[in-house]
């Protein structure tokens, strides 16, 4: 067999690809034919960041999801924690935007509780657990302290922090400990991000830790041989200085 | 209702670094080729930018370049007496999507698999005896001899960096000792190494072990390519894995292929174009094409001479399973073929801790590592041991993303004061040397379809049954303490161990290295590919990838999923073509 069809598909290829669309519009994109690599200007792709007007929290459920960032990554004498890094900006960004809602993730039912190597399983997106959880959470601490959880000392609160991480609290309506999970793992994004999400604002935590950030060259560095290496951090914005006219 | 496009030679599914390969060769060979990827087009300059290309939080923990689980997903269950839940969200592997695959954020180590690897159901036999009846490995049907010069070719078009350890049979200094018998050197020097891999190689000195620099597809200096593509020096960034790289600096389609397959006029390549289906002649001895879905949600069907499946394993062995092509295996009766095998990966490690020192992890790639192999396939003596296969211990240094990578040691509690100020004192002062371990076959690891379950278009989705099995439990039990004596040996404070223990978890990442499902052989009714990769069901259609791999290695794959990629397409080219119909007699 020659393959008898080449010659007449390259010559309708050849004519623009309208032969290959012929029946209708054709919606995926065409590339190649000859044409070479497709670079247009300004189709970069930015991310998306969420802005200041974002937000999902109400004025409560900020302050006590603030509460909570702060006793996971507590600011004290050794360096910044969620609040100075202002990790509640970056989850109330994120809960507004596509993580928030789920978007990207499977969400189809039916939903079940499963086991602990099946991970999240809640029929919730992210920001409708957030909301359930947190309503929970102050229910459980006003029946057993009569007081919300933000108005506990911080040693209840962190009680009670151990509680749902170690599956000894539970709630009625979601699970108390994938709202744990969940929290403490997008409190570290949020502390730990590039400073445009919201969060690690001023770069403390990476200063804080003495991460570099996003220089992208350390050609130079390469024979550091566990030497200390002192570099200010860069953020995709830059940096504090770059823009100013000094 | 489904409209008709004319025909061309070849389609190929998926257009990641199988596809990009099957498009150079068939290409130059004359032939008409489409490409249908369900993803979009990506590049360089657009897509991973060097102003924006290091974001930790858009790529990996958003999922920014990999398949939604919106549009489709996995099903998973540890065992077939449980309910499988979809993956509602990735975690221990990270299937990619869009022009190039997962070759755009890969890591690049890029290894062959050993010559006993191909062989590994006749050579352990031989060697130990009868296997356990559940252990349903089997041999390749190829054998490294026939791969090597695909292996070269593959090497030659990425620019990999390293130091040969067999140079047609002549043992090199420096290199890997145990690698099968290369027909050159590698293009490129290696990586130079930072102060991780120098204690490592020194400490598996000390123990009589021949550490050898990781083989790289990050450049160790300027290369050009066979097709003349231009690659620049790594700058060790330490945003390689989940991330695209913005400097020409890691091979990948986009770099090594695919702006010269852009020049030919025999190539199309068709994005957001998802395959649904492969469709078979009324005899069902011929696929006569594939229906794909546009995001207009518009059908079409594809005619075509070929068809070749490039989707990655868990989307080959769904395609299928959905086009009911070859028999679906059956866990109960062992009977059937598709979807049999599924294999993973057996990591675990151990994890030095530096007081004075600093590891300065930002300062990494990829692949900057160096690596021992006297634990890896059967390297080793394996008498009396209860297991078969092995793996490679390495010492990688490749990021120190703080969301991703920020270890303290055992004992500090998870969250709070104690926790914050750990993670501060240790961030730069830590490396891991991990095992990266074989995973034999099993009866009861396997992919099908969910009963349940379905994607946006209302199919099944694949369903993955699987748990580490008796020998994965041996062969990491034996070699994490070598780890652990290695990383002992490199001069920290406290080393912590982490075992591969417990039933395998879904979330953590691991690996994108799955396995199977598609697997090859010698025989119809254990295989669903011939030794050249083409359905033992229907002539015309081939399947790429490590689906074809009978049960995985202890090696990352691409080196090998290449070889074989570019074998086929020989196959295809030297002997198909003039005679199309089955290479290998039943
Ligand atoms: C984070 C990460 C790190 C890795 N690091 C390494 C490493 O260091 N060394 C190593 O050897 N390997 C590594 N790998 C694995 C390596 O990327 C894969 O082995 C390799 O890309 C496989 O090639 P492939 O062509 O089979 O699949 P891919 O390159 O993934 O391409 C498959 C393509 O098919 C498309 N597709 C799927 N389904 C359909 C459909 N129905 N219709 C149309 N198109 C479809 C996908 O969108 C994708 O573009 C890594 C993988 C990941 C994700």
């Amino acid at each position: 067999m020659s393959f008898p069809t080449r010659r007449k598909i390259l010559k309708s290829l050849l004519l623009g690809g309208s032969a290959m669309a012929a029946p209708s519009a054709v919606f995926g994109a065409l590339y190649g034919r000859g044409e070479g690599m497709p670079w247009e200007p300004m189709k970069g792709q930015p991310p998306y960041y969420g802005t200041q007007e974002d937000n999902f929290f109400t004025a409560e459920e900020r302050a006590t999801t603030a509460v909570i960032c702060a006793r996971l990554i507590p600011s004290d004498e050794d360096g910044p924690g969620a609040t100075e890094a202002d990790v509640i900006s970056f989850l109330d960004r994120q809960m507004a935007g596509f993580y928030g809602r789920g978007q990207h993730w499977y969400m189809e039912g039916p939903f079940a509780e499963g086991t602990a190597t099946q991970g999240y399983q809640s029929e919730h997106p992210p920001a409708q657990l957030y909301r359930y959880a947190l309503a929970e959470l102050d229910n459980y601490c006003r029946d057993r302290h009569d007081a919300a959880f933000a108005g506990l000392s911080e040693a209840q609160q962190d009680e009670i922090l151990k509680g749902m991480d170690e599956e000894e609290i539970t709630f009625e309506g979601v699970s108390a400990k994938a709202f744990f999970d969940l929290i403490l793992k997008n409190t570290i994004e949020g502390y730990f991000a590039d400073p445009i999400y919201g969060g690690n604002r001023d770069m403390v935590a990476w200063q804080y830790v003495r991460f570099p950030g996003t220089r992208y060259d350390y050609r130079d560095f390469v024979k550091h041989n566990g030497a200390r290496i002192d570099l200010p951090p860069v953020s995709l914005m830059g940096r504090p200085g770059w823009n100013s006219l000094e | 209702m489904t409209n008709h496009l004319p025909k061309v030679d070849v389609v190929l599914v998926g257009f990641g670094w199988t596809g990009a390969i099957y498009a150079e060769k068939l290409t130059a060979a004359g032939m008409e080729v489409l490409a249908l990827e369900r993803g979009p087009w990506r590049d360089t300059p657009k897509d991973f930018a060097t102003t924006f290309a290091q974001d930790e939080l858009r790529y990996y923990w958003r999922h920014g370049m990999f398949q939604e689980t919106s549009q489709s997903t996995v099903t998973f269950r540890n065992n077939g007496a449980q309910t499988a839940l979809p993956m509602r969200h990735w975690g221990s592997f990270l299937p990619g999507n869009g022009v190039g695959g997962s070759g755009v954020h890969w890591n690049g180590q890029t290894y062959r698999f050993l010559p006993s690897d191909f062989v590994a159901k006749s050579h352990n036999a031989e060697r130990y005896g009868p296997l356990p009846e559940d252990m349903t490995i089997q041999d390749y049907g190829v054998t490294y001899e026939e791969l090597e010069p695909h292996f070269d070719y593959f090497e030659k078009i990425c620019g990999i960096c390293g130091t040969a350890g067999n140079l047609r049979g002549d043992i090199q200094k420096g290199g890997n000792p145990f690698e099968g018998p290369r027909s050159d050197e590698y293009p490129n020097p290696p990586m130079e190494m930072t102060f991780s891999q120098d204690r490592f190689e020194a400490a598996a000195r000390e123990m009589g072990l021949n550490p050898f620099p990781v083989p790289s597809a990050n450049m160790s200096r300027a290369y050009v390519n066979p097709l003349g593509l231009q690659l620049a020096p790594c700058t060790y960034c330490g945003f390689c894995e989940k991330y695209g790289c913005g400097n020409y600096a890691k091979s990948s389609p986009q770099t090594t292929i695919i702006p010269v397959l852009m020049q030919r006029p025999n190539f199309t390549l068709r994005t957001d174009s998802e395959v649904l289906s492969v469709e078979k002649s009324a005899d069902g001895t011929r696929a006569t094409g594939v229906t794909y879905v546009d995001t207009s949600g518009e059908r079409f069907f594809q005619p075509a001479e070929v068809v070749v499946l490039c989707a990655y394993p868990l989307e080959n062995t769904r395609l299928m399973l959905l086009s009911e092509i070859g028999t679906p295996y059956d866990p109960q009766t062992g009977e059937g073929v598709v979807g049999k095998n599924y294999c993973y990966q057996v990591m675990s490690g151990a994890t030095v801790f530096f007081d004075e020192e600093y590891t300065n992890g930002f300062v990494g790639a990829g692949a900057l590592g160096m690596a021992v192999d006297e634990y890896n396939g059967d390297n080793f003596d394996h008498s009396g041991l209860g297991f078969i296969g092995g793996g490679y211990i390495a010492c990688y240094t490749t990021n120190a993303r703080p969301i991703e990578s920020h270890p303290v040691p055992d004992g500090v509690p998870g969250w709070g004061s104690e926790w914050k100020q750990s993670v501060r004192a240790n961030f730069l002062k830590t490396t891991t040397v991990g095992v990266h371990g074989a995973s034999m076959a099993h009866r009861s690891n396997y992919l099908d379809l969910d009963p349940t379950y379905t994607d946006r278009h209302g199919r099944p989705l694949l369903r993955m049954t699987y748990d580490f099995t008796l020998n994965d439990r041996r062969l990491t039990a034996h070699i994490t303490p070598v780890a652990e004596e290695i990383a002992r040996g490199m001069g920290g404070r406290e080393v912590n161990v982490a075992e591969r223990k417990g039933s395998y978890d879904s979330m953590p990442y691991q690996t994108t290295h799955n396995t199977g499902g598609t697997i090859m052989g010698n025989d119809p009714q254990t295989s669903v590919c011939n030794r050249y990769c083409q359905s033992w069901d229907l002539h015309n259609l081939f399947v790429a990838g490590a689906g074809l791999f009978p049960q995985n290695a202890g090696y990352n794959p691409t080196g090998t999923v290449a070889a074989l990629a570019y074998w086929t397409v020989a196959a295809i080219i030297d002997q198909y073509m003039a005679d199309p119909g089955s290479l290998v007699q039943a």
